[in-house]
């Protein structure tokens, strides 16, 4: 764990160079964890019973809670939108729970968080023209024309925001946990780490992917409906 | 004042530490929306759900601010321009 991304490789693509950094390879190892667990639950899932045992049941489970969750913030017109935040919702939760055995989280990097922030932007303006076509268009202008550049730059800071606050919040508990193991002997690394993980990793990533969720849902609800 | 550059990132620590002074008005205002959620909850015990959900996104859009100042902060001990122009200022 360190407070700069390491870069890894740098890879020369026709006199362009293109980093491999800490941040890629992370993103790549909980995406390929995360397949992996997908492609286990899809075999596993072959023969489908209606009445759930065992495994079944903890994906039920898990499909289910995230389900109500969308339906009751976004209402069942647009609750089809729900698998992508799902995979949101697991990637962001994987990331800050990989940062606990030692991983840097993918989050702690400003390019991964606005890059998710900017696809939930780019979702909530698909949906609102989908769904109410012109007169999301119009609600640019409301009350008047000259609010337009004030509305537009309301809806550009949403993704700087959204993206902001969790990358400072995984930021901050990185800097704390690396403040605290350069910063103490050997023998208080032992074991006393656990709870600072627990505080700053497992609570604060759970928290602020919640929060990452329900924001972008409410920004399409609010666009769509 | 005999080094320039000494004096530059000393001002910029300086500016750092001020810039986390809103962490202290950011809990006061996380503190108001709490105490106001749990005295809602206390009042009626049957939508304690909705209520606590709608905390959490309060308290997020309050954190806001103070994540603002920790990001300034650390843009001005890691990557402060001002440091940079004041090394080729120096040449």
């Amino acid at each position: 764990m360190d407070l700069n991304i390491a870069n890894l490789w740098v890879i020369n693509v026709g006199g362009v160079e293109i980093w491999i950094t800490e941040t890629i390879f992370n993103t790549w190892f909980i995406m390929l964890f995360l397949i992996v667990l997908a492609i286990i639950a899809r075999i596993k899932l072959r023969n489908f019973k209606v009445i759930p045992k065992g495994f079944q049941n903890v994906v039920e489970t898990i499909i289910e809670i995230f389900d109500n969750f969308a339906t009751s913030s976004l209402g069942k017109k647009l609750s089809y939108i729900a698998p992508w935040f799902f995979m949101v919702f697991m990637f962001l939760l994987s990331s800050a729970l990989f940062s606990v055995i030692g991983i840097r989280a993918p989050t702690a990097d400003w390019a991964t968080t606005f890059a998710l922030a900017l696809a939930s932007l780019l979702l909530m303006f698909f949906m609102g023209l989908r769904h109410r076509k012109g007169s999301y268009l119009k609600s640019f202008f409301e009350p008047h024309f000259i609010f337009f550049p004030l509305n537009l730059i309301g809806e550009l800071a949403k993704p700087v925001s959204l993206s902001f606050r969790l990358f400072g919040n995984m930021l901050s508990g990185t800097i704390i946990l690396t403040l605290y193991y350069s910063l103490t002997p050997f023998f208080v690394q032992i074991g006393i780490p656990v709870f600072l993980h627990a505080f700053f990793d497992v609570i604060f990533g759970a928290l602020q992917t919640y929060i990452f969720v329900i924001l972008s849902l409410m920004y399409i609800k609010g666009a769509a409906d | 004042m005999q080094d320039p550059l000494a004096y530059v990132i000393g001002i910029a620590h300086i500016a750092a530490a001020v810039a986390l002074f809103n962490g202290a008005f950011t809990t006061f205002g996380q503190a108001k929306i709490a105490a106001q959620a749990i005295e809602s909850i206390a009042r009626q015990p049957e939508a304690s759900d909705s209520i606590r959900s709608t905390m959490f996104v309060g308290l997020a859009m309050a954190e806001t601010s103070g994540i603002y100042g920790l990001l300034i902060a650390i843009i001005m001990l890691f990557a402060n321009p001002l440091v940079k122009i004041m090394v080729n200022h120096l040449g």
